[in-house]
């Protein structure tokens, strides 16, 4: 256990540490080092400062977000195959986000598409928490989240087909296959406080997921409360997809497969879970984020698609491993 | 010393009343067996008493806060969910759940030891609940329960789907804890192993409590027709209590 999140923690470091050495600009990384923590304003330290450290740290902080949120949801539905985005934030996110570019918001105010998916991901929850909130349980939440990510899909799609403007839609487009590419640290900051809310939220749940391993009923007379649970899920979930969706788009599989990955690590206890998933997202989002700098540096290869192209043959072995043990 | 007390508990589903006016007090020592045919609301019934359902009418457990209710009974529900490959070990020590403080105490990690023993399932503390066979699971579940250590543990239909020895044992480590001082209150519907180790049987049939007392007293020819609509051989024996149900009256 604790030599499983020593060697989670070292990835994280090493990966984060490739992350600074690495982008178009060639600097040494001895430089590039010199740039980042010496002082002065030459471009080395600017490069250093202005583009690569925002994005390793959004990489390393959306993949922890991802990776956490993804144990939490499987942990409360008991299920491996939910992902944070079942609940729909993260599609409600990504169509304020499309509105944003499509009303030409985001190219007039520098911020206006990050606010803007803020601005979605906020009414994706408080529709997840009318119709699933207080009362109904796991099945109603997940019938909300289908209903409201095949709701904000449509509206989205009804946004690229009447769209007039090609360059829109070709910006939408790759908008939406997630990017950390030119992310400042005004993102960053626009970011960390939503995450750093839904990490103190999702990580308060270990006792009660693990309770839940035995099932809802058995869970609640042991002094859970349900309900209030779902709630701190829900709100710890919109938090980091939310923000995670604003600043880097749709970047899928990585809450689905860390989790599914690490569970015969932690002994498949979800509260166990929760910490080794949240580094294990870290490592991966970096790892990613290395890769489509290196594998096509000029083709600017978009960091949602890598995920998903290496997540699914991975998920699939996994299943084909497990496929036994399945009912 | 009281352990549940209900006063004229009612349900409703859907406009429909399941059982109305259950009023009854368990003492401690005691192993209750709830009968009743199929639909006469027995999980409905446990399941109010413990406050996870609407009702009305007064249980004193549902009275209580979450927390001190998880101190003051363990619930098994019917369904035995395992959702995680979790180690057998994992699984009891859920059962500590309402007492823990931040990490596990010595008197934790004791009443898992104790648990474990007293299911024999010291041989598979490390193995994977989810790979044991039903009969093992059950025990497991059982365990779990038990470390909770609280004075009354409720149990619906804990021994259905069990091997006859299976059964038995259960059943004996229900009495056992009865004889130890705690209580426990068990839905099944098996009236011979019902009639054999229960001290005191709870009748629930026709929207309400129809008998409670010794099974003696409450599996009476007639009240055996009434409720489950069957006849049925009965016998004080130097051996304990027989029952064997027979025939279905027309």
């Amino acid at each position: 256990m604790t030599r499983l999140m020593a060697s989670l923690s070292l990835a994280v470091a090493a990966l984060f540490v490739l992350s600074l050495l690495v982008g178009p600009a060639s600097i040494a990384p001895l430089d590039s080092l010199a740039g980042l923590f010496g002082g002065g304003d030459g471009p080395v330290a600017m490069v250093m400062r202005e583009i690569r450290l925002p994005r390793a740290i959004l990489a390393a902080m959306i993949g922890a977000s991802l990776g956490l949120a993804g144990a939490a949801m499987q942990g409360y539905l008991r299920n491996p195959l939910a992902e944070p985005g079942l609940i729909g934030v993260s599609g409600s996110a990504a169509l304020g986000a499309v509105i944003a570019i499509q009303t030409g918001l985001s190219a007039s105010f520098a911020l206006g598409l990050p606010l803007m998916a803020l601005a979605g991901a906020l009414g994706g929850v408080l529709l997840v928490l009318a119709l699933a909130g207080p009362r109904g349980g796991s099945l109603v939440l997940i019938l909300a989240g289908i209903a409201i990510s095949a709701m904000a899909g449509a509206l989205t799609q009804l946004v690229l087909n009447l769209s007039q403007n090609p360059f829109a839609v070709n910006e939408i487009v790759f908008w939406m296959m997630g990017s950390l590419a030119d992310r400042s640290m005004t993102h960053l900051w626009l970011a960390l406080p939503f995450t750093l809310l839904g990490w103190v939220l999702l990580a308060s749940l270990g006792r009660g997921l693990d309770a839940l391993t035995l099932g809802e009923d058995a869970a609640e007379a042991m002094g859970i409360h349900l309900s209030r649970l779902r709630l701190v899920l829900i709100l710890g979930t919109a938090c980091v997809v939310g923000a995670g969706t604003a600043v880097a788009g749709a970047i899928g599989f990585v809450g689905l497969v860390v989790p599914h990955l690490l569970r015969p690590w932690v002994g498949a206890q979800p509260s166990r879970l929760l910490w080794a998933s949240a580094l294990g997202g870290a490592a991966m989002l970096l790892a990613a984020d290395l890769a489509v700098r290196l594998v096509l540096p000029e083709r600017d290869l978009k960091l949602g698609v890598l995920t998903a192209l290496v997540g699914a043959p991975l998920f699939l072995h996994l299943i084909y491993k497990t496929r036994r043990e399945m009912p | 010393m009281t352990l549940l007390s209900l006063r004229d508990l009612s349900v409703t589903l859907r406009g429909r009343p399941v059982f109305s006016g259950v009023t009854l007090n368990i003492g401690a020592g005691e192993m209750v067996g709830l009968i009743g045919p199929n639909g006469a609301g027995k999980t409905t019934l446990m399941r109010a008493a413990l406050g996870l359902l609407d009702h009305d009418g007064q249980s004193s457990l549902a009275a209580l806060d979450p927390r001190a209710r998880a101190q003051a009974v363990a619930w098994m529900p019917q369904a035995r969910e395992i959702a995680w490959p979790v180690t057998v070990e994992a699984l009891v020590t859920l059962g500590r759940t309402p007492h823990r403080a931040r990490r596990l105490t010595e008197a934790d990690h004791h009443a898992v030891d104790r648990a474990i023993d007293w299911m024999g399932l010291s041989h598979m503390r490390q193995r994977t609940a989810t790979r044991l066979s039903g009969g093992e699971q059950a025990r497991v579940l059982i365990a779990r329960a038990l470390a909770q250590d609280t004075p009354l543990v409720m149990a619906d239909e804990p021994i259905a789907g069990l091997d006859p020895a299976h059964q038995i044992a259960t059943m004996e480590t229900f009495a056992g804890l009865a004889r130890s001082g705690r209580s426990v209150l068990v839905s099944l519907h098996d009236l011979g192993l019902a009639a054999r180790h229960c001290s005191r049987l709870i009748l629930l049939g026709q929207g309400q409590v129809m008998a409670d007392g010794t099974p003696a007293k409450v599996l009476t020819p007639e009240m055996v027709a009434q409720a489950f609509g069957i006849t049925a051989y009965q016998a004080e024996t130097d051996q304990g209590r027989i029952f064997q149900p027979l025939e279905v009256l027309e």
